[in-house]
């Protein structure tokens, strides 16, 4: 059984609804990362819920029990904020065991309670500072203790680490999974940063106006995805307009091999980077080096059409030393594997 | 304890779970609100609009039936349009005068270091308490013959509206610099800083930055001395001479003098109107511009002057130098001036009054007074503060027109007059359940009810800039509605309950109007006992008045020291021996 | 968090009710006395007054000593507020004696049934020409005192200058810009010395004579307070205050009462009084209708006609006594006025018109 159901959850802002008809199961010690932008709806799931946000239709189930009337404080969730909300007239040690003090933990366990917490986020002996003195890091770790300390049976983080720079946030977000694998932590977290949800998560959520736009594992969902919302969600933005028969997509760059089974008709095409080949300008598609952008140790190529400025660009993906200079002139081949054709 | 339990819809889980839900939550919000001001709703109900219902109702139903036409027949009594206009110009002239001159010093009081801060703040408070009668002698020292702008500059404006203005001034410094001050003092200084940043000068970073997010605390504090200056009673009679005449010293003509209740209550009638539009006024504005802020350790706000603050602070102290220190002055100076000399002659005289010589009923010991009003002020501090704090929690979301009625309820007894409510009092609470006729609660009842508006307006805002997202971090860590109040509010707001606290203690310690109407048991406060000195021939008495006024100020300052420091140690002491620590 | 829980239970209204009644039980038992007269009728007597009532404490406790009663005094307001405030409450009195009604106001107080008749023991000592209420005997003659204008004896020994003595003194040149007194409307000495001009010149020439002061520069403040410590030369307040009115419009005791207390005593008292200008005020005490303690009410009726209150009055009150006989305090016979002949005016009279003479002068004088 799912520790949290949630059954067709809907909440309208005035004519907009911010939730539409949310279906979405998490079982226990699963983490699951609902990857939206801003305004799709996901931080209002979350709310809702913790019981901050009252449904408007759809249930919330833990552990089976609908939570409708449950006030948040008891419903045993753990929440932890955007920008963190410590208690700023509390010192650390009062932020992490106000969750213990709620629900009358006795002082010593608490105490105890607390210090193995700090000592777990990375911050022993940090209980007597107060909060104004930390730094964004810390803060977020207090944040993890403090929604940590209560023993939530789910735990969920907004944005967990968003106001981190990025060499602090690649670091973390690899310490939280392990934090959580360890802990046996049933988790739901929403962020906006496609890395951070495909590093923590077991399984992705990519939420749309208000509606699950696609669910599966990082890899399902990076590999295949659903839509071209998705798709451009997740940075794929080489996608054009095809026309399926017998195999291939005839499109704007050719005739592109398309997995078996694939309807036939008119579709919208994505060609992901790692199916991008590169070769001699006389081999294949000519394409031109419009830009290229520094990624880790990988150059991706942005390339346009020669013959084509308007229609859509392509991406490739290269070490380095292959990558070619901007104003080059290209063939580009296509890696069947890496060519998805979205649903409309 | 969770108060939102018992008033939610029961909710149970096992209820149809495909049928559509009603919107719960919201309407559960609305519950909660109603429980938490159903305690000053009642308290407003029996101790306001009750007796001020009773005693405007017995006006106009004379004779077994209701009478309209009479306030047809006051309304066109041209005097009386005039006595209407004078009050409302003279009160927004006055408020106007009172902003100006006390937002400098409230920021200097809020933003500013100097030696002996806590002491002046307390002494500037000191105005608010004292009796008017005994205040408008003094100001006469400043403004009148003989006084310090005739014998300096060669003119008098005892005779003139500017008197009651400039006193008005003198009376209500206190309220600006301690209702804005009290929120500056937390704003935080990085957000004007940024707007520096960008290119704002330093008086436009303030106007754009600082003024608007002051400004429900500039307005709360604005509409208070309205509504102080709107019912203005002692200062318009020893300053303004008697062809100038307010609302409030008509009413108590009218009640107190004539008995002419039919009068009295049309006239009742039409300040409360007026005051409802003040205060409709008021909503408008303050909903037009509140905002969730960011809010700081008011210890970490304050810095020592630097270059043009300095002139700033200079200035300030002179203006509280001559406008607030000589008058009070100019009396502790004539408590000394005895017949023989300066010298203890008077408050020999008042120690010789204790309990154990043939004094007489008439005076009372001096020390009795001091804890008679002390005893009073605590009583209806904590009435105040229990009701206020309530109300404030009730008001803090934005809510429908019901409940800004209900805040708007809140700030009337500060623009009724106390002979209204002590009147009202009189004919209302004098028979079971409620019989408090010769009850010594009487006194405190009346002076919360002028407390609770301060709690209300200084608490507020504060709370309002509370980010909701603080209470729900609380809620979703286990904390009950009412846990969240005490543990993430409550801290954050003791600094203005400190204040508020203040308020309310120096309302009741210098309450004179309604507590002289309530008959009471032989317990004189301090300004009752001042202004039964004053009524009566002799150098003896006069001087015991000044004498007595001066433990009265003490007292005052004295209460306000205390309650203050007290406060600030439980507030954020702790957070500001953290931070020195860390940095 | 009592009251949290309460509000769960009942309504708002009821809580309302059971906070309420809580406080007063708790009013009634911190100050000791349970509801005062209501419930410990037989040994108190509750006496409802202005806030100048006074006593000494011993005359007090002889009165407990004769008749076995205490005394509570309920103080509130000035004379006119503490007479309307027993109107307004003559359903569900405050207490079973009021005292401090006066001459000014006796008429509204008696029409307005306030009193039990009483006939007290001692009255055949009190002269017949203040019992304003002979045939019925509901209010009680207690003290008298006269309104009059009082003068700076200084000023006129350094100006040279014989101080005024009448009415019609006051309108001569040599006291152009000298006199201030008080608002009538708001003023119970400002309205005595108004009625005195009334008595003097008729309800046809007082308005005249008005006119005729104010041409002569008399000035109007509103309470005597102001009159008195503020304007005032010769008081030793308004000596502070840097009053420049030698002549203001105060009480015939004024002068003994600007002394008292002073050491060493002085020869004579600072301040004088025109003895012609004078209107006389007496105040009367009434059995209050619907009194719980009828019985001990009429006890301290008696008790206030006792040489033991009559002599203790002038210095507690700064009032003459009533009863024939009962001996002046040194101070008032060295210091004080002899007042021959002060104007009055009949209660029903100043009931009938005192509103119209009030918006008469006031139209004519501001």
């Amino acid at each position: 059984m799912a520790l949290l159901r949630i059954d067709a959850a809907t909440v309208r802002f005035g004519d907009r609804a911010a939730l539409d008809g949310v279906d979405l199961d998490v079982t226990a010690h699963e983490t699951v990362c609902v990857l939206g932008p801003s305004g799709s709806g996901k931080s209002t799931l979350l709310r809702a819920v913790a019981g901050l946000q009252p449904l408007d239709g759809g249930r919330i189930l833990l552990d089976g029990a609908d939570q409708a009337g449950t006030p948040p404080h008891r419903r045993g969730v753990g929440l932890m904020f955007q920008d963190h909300q410590l208690f700023p007239q509390r010192d650390v040690g009062g932020n992490v065991a106000f969750g213990p003090r709620m629900h009358r933990v006795p002082r010593d366990l608490r105490e105890r309670r607390v210090a193995e917490l700090l000592d777990l986020v990375g911050l022993p002996g940090a209980a007597q500072r107060a909060v104004g003195t930390l730094s964004g890091g810390e803060q977020q770790r207090v944040a993890l203790a403090r929604a940590l300390a209560p023993e939530p049976r789910l735990l969920m983080l907004d944005e967990p680490l968003g106001q981190l720079d990025r060499s602090l946030r690649e670091r973390l977000v690899v310490e939280l999974r392990q934090l959580f694998g360890r802990l046996g932590t049933t988790v739901l977290a929403v962020t906006h940063d496609q890395g951070e949800a495909f590093a923590l998560a077991d399984r992705v959520v990519v939420m749309q106006d208000g509606r699950i736009a696609q669910s599966g594992t990082p890899l399902e969902v990076w590999q295949r995805p659903d839509s071209e919302f998705v798709a451009r969600f997740l940075g794929f933005d080489a996608v054009t307009d095809g026309v399926v028969s017998g195999g291939v997509a005839v499109t704007d760059w050719g005739k592109l091999p398309v997995p078996d089974g694939t309807p036939e008709g008119p579709a919208r095409v994505l060609v992901r980077p790692p199916g991008v080949l590169l070769g001699p300008a006389d081999e294949g598609l000519l394409c031109e080096v419009r830009a290229r952008t520094f990624r880790g140790g990988r150059v991706a190529v942005i390339l346009g059409v020669v013959g084509a400025e308007r229609g859509p660009q392509l991406e490739a993906e290269c070490t380095l030393r292959d990558a070619p200079a901007e104003g080059d002139r290209i063939g580009v081949t296509f890696d069947p594997a890496e060519v998805v054709v979205l649903h409309r | 304890m969770d108060v939102d339990r018992p008033v939610a819809p029961a909710g149970p889980a096992t209820a149809a779970p495909t049928s559509p839900r009603p919107r719960r939550s919201p309407g559960r919000a609305t519950a909660v609100r109603l429980a938490l001001a159903a305690l000053p709703l009642a308290f407003f109900a029996v101790f306001f609009a009750y007796p001020v219902g009773a005693i405007v109702a017995r006006g106009l139903h004379q004779g077994g039936r209701w009478r309209p036409g009479v306030v047809g027949d006051v309304l066109g009594d041209p005097s009386i349009r005039h006595v209407l206009w004078f009050t409302c110009w003279q009160a927004a002239a006055s408020t106007a005068l009172t902003l100006a001159v006390a937002l400098p010093g409230a920021y200097v009081f809020a933003r500013l270091d100097f030696p002996g801060k806590h002491l002046l703040r307390a002494v500037v408070t000191v105005p608010f308490v004292l009796p008017t009668v005994v205040a408008g002698s003094a100001f006469l020292a400043l403004l009148g013959r003989g006084g310090f702008t005739d014998s300096l500059l060669g003119f008098r404006l005892d005779t003139s509206v500017w008197a009651i203005l400039i006193a008005h001034v003198f009376f209500n410094y206190a309220v600006v610099v301690r209702t804005v001050g009290g929120l500056w003092a937390q704003l935080d200084p990085r957000q004007e800083e940024a707007a520096r940043m960008l290119g704002a000068g330093r008086f436009a970073a303030w106007r754009r930055v600082t003024l608007p997010a002051l400004g429900p605390a500039v307005a709360a504090a604005a509409l208070m001395v309205f509504l102080f200056t709107f019912t203005s009673f002692g200062v318009i009679q020893i300053l303004g001479g008697p062809t100038r005449s307010t609302l409030e010293v008509e009413i108590y003509r009218q009640t107190a003098e004539l008995l002419d209740l039919p009068t009295a209550a049309v006239l009742t009638l039409l300040q409360l109107a007026a005051v409802a539009a003040i205060l409709g006024v008021h909503a408008w504005t303050v909903r037009r511009r509140e905002a969730t802020l960011r809010l700081v350790d008011a210890a970490r706000t304050a810095h020592r002057p630097r270059g043009a603050e300095r002139v700033l602070l200079a200035g300030v102290l002179a203006v509280v130098a001559l406008l607030i220190l000589l008058p009070l002055g100019v009396l502790v100076a004539r408590s000394f001036d005895g017949p023989n000399g300066y010298g203890l002659d008077f408050y020999r005289a008042l120690a010789s009054t204790d309990g154990s010589g043939d004094g007489g009923t008439f005076l009372v010991s001096p020390l009795e007074t001091v804890w008679n009003s002390l005893r009073y002020a605590a009583v209806a501090t904590v009435i105040a503060l229990a009701v206020g704090a309530l109300a404030a929690t009730a008001l803090v979301r934005r809510a429908g027109r019901l409940m800004r009625g209900f805040d708007a309820l809140l700030m009337l007894p500060l623009g009724t007059s106390a002979v209204t409510v002590g009147f009202g009092f009189l004919i209302t609470l004098d028979k079971p359940p409620l019989d408090l006729r010769d009850s010594w609660l009487l006194v405190p009842l009346a002076q919360a009810l002028v407390g609770v508006p301060f709690v209300v307006r200084v608490v507020l805002p504060v709370l309002r800039a509370v980010d909701d997202r603080l209470r729900e971090a609380a809620a979703v860590l286990g904390a009950s509605p009412l846990r969240v109040w005490r543990e993430v509010e409550l801290p954050l707001v003791a600094r203005a309950m400190g204040i508020a606290a203040g308020f309310a203690f120096a309302v009741s310690l210098g309450e004179f109007g309604a507590t002289v109407f309530i008959a009471r048991p032989d317990s004189p406060t301090l300004p009752v006992a001042v202004a039964r000195l004053l009524g009566r021939a002799g150098e003896m008495n006069y001087g015991q008045a000044m004498a007595l006024s001066t433990i009265l100020m003490a007292v005052c300052a004295a209460s306000l020291l205390v309650l203050e420091t007290a406060w600030r140690r439980r507030g954020d002491g702790r957070r500001i021996t953290d931070a020195t620590g860390e940095f | 968090m009592n009251s949290t829980i309460r509000r769960r239970a009942l309504g708002a209204l009821v809580l309302a009710t059971a906070c309420a009644t809580a406080l007063s039980a708790c009013g009634g038992s911190s100050s000791g006395k349970k509801g005062g007269s209501a419930a410990s009728g037989g040994k108190t007597v509750t006496v409802v007054s202005h806030d100048s009532f006074a006593a000494s404490k011993s005359v007090l406790a002889e009165f407990t000593k004769e008749t076995g009663y205490t005394v509570k005094v309920l103080r509130g307001g000035d004379a006119g507020a503490a007479v309307n405030q027993a109107i307004l409450t003559k359903d569900h009195p405050r207490g079973d004696v009021f005292f401090g009604v006066d001459n000014t106001l006796l008429s509204r107080a008696l029409d307005n049934g306030l009193f039990d008749p009483y006939t007290a023991k001692g009255l055949d000592q009190v002269p017949a020409d203040v019992q304003l209420d002979a045939a019925r005997h509901r209010a009680t003659p207690i003290d008298s005192g006269d309104v009059c204008v009082n003068y700076d004896r200084a000023y006129f020994a350094a100006h040279k200058l014989a101080p005024p003595q009448t009415f019609a003194d006051l309108v001569k040149p040599q006291y152009k810009n000298l006199l201030v007194t008080e608002n009538v409307a708001t003023s119970s000495p400002g309205l005595a010395f108004m009625l005195g001009s009334v008595a003097t010149y008729g309800d046809s020439g007082w308005q005249a004579y008005w006119k005729q002061l104010k041409a002569n520069g008399v000035e109007v403040v509103d309470g005597w307070e102001q009159a008195y410590n503020d304007r005032f030369s010769g008081s030793s307040a308004g000596k502070k205050a840097k009053g420049d009115r030698p002549l203001v419009v105060s009480y015939a005791s004024s002068p003994p009462a600007e002394v008292v207390g002073v050491t060493p005593a002085p020869a004579e008292s600072p301040v004088g009084v025109a003895t012609g200008t004078c209107f006389r005020q007496i105040e009367f005490a009434g059995l209050l209708h619907g009194a719980k303690n009828p019985a001990g009410g009429k006890a301290f009726i008696d008790f206030m006609l006792s040489k033991a209150f009559q002599q203790d009055m002038p210095l507690q009150m700064y009032v003459d006594p009533v009863v024939k006989g009962a001996a002046e305090p040194e101070e008032f016979v060295k210091y004080g006025a002899k007042v021959e002949h002060p104007t009055t005016l009949p209660p029903t009279e100043i009931a009938a018109k005192r509103d119209d003479w009030v918006k008469a002068w006031t139209s004519t004088v501001l």
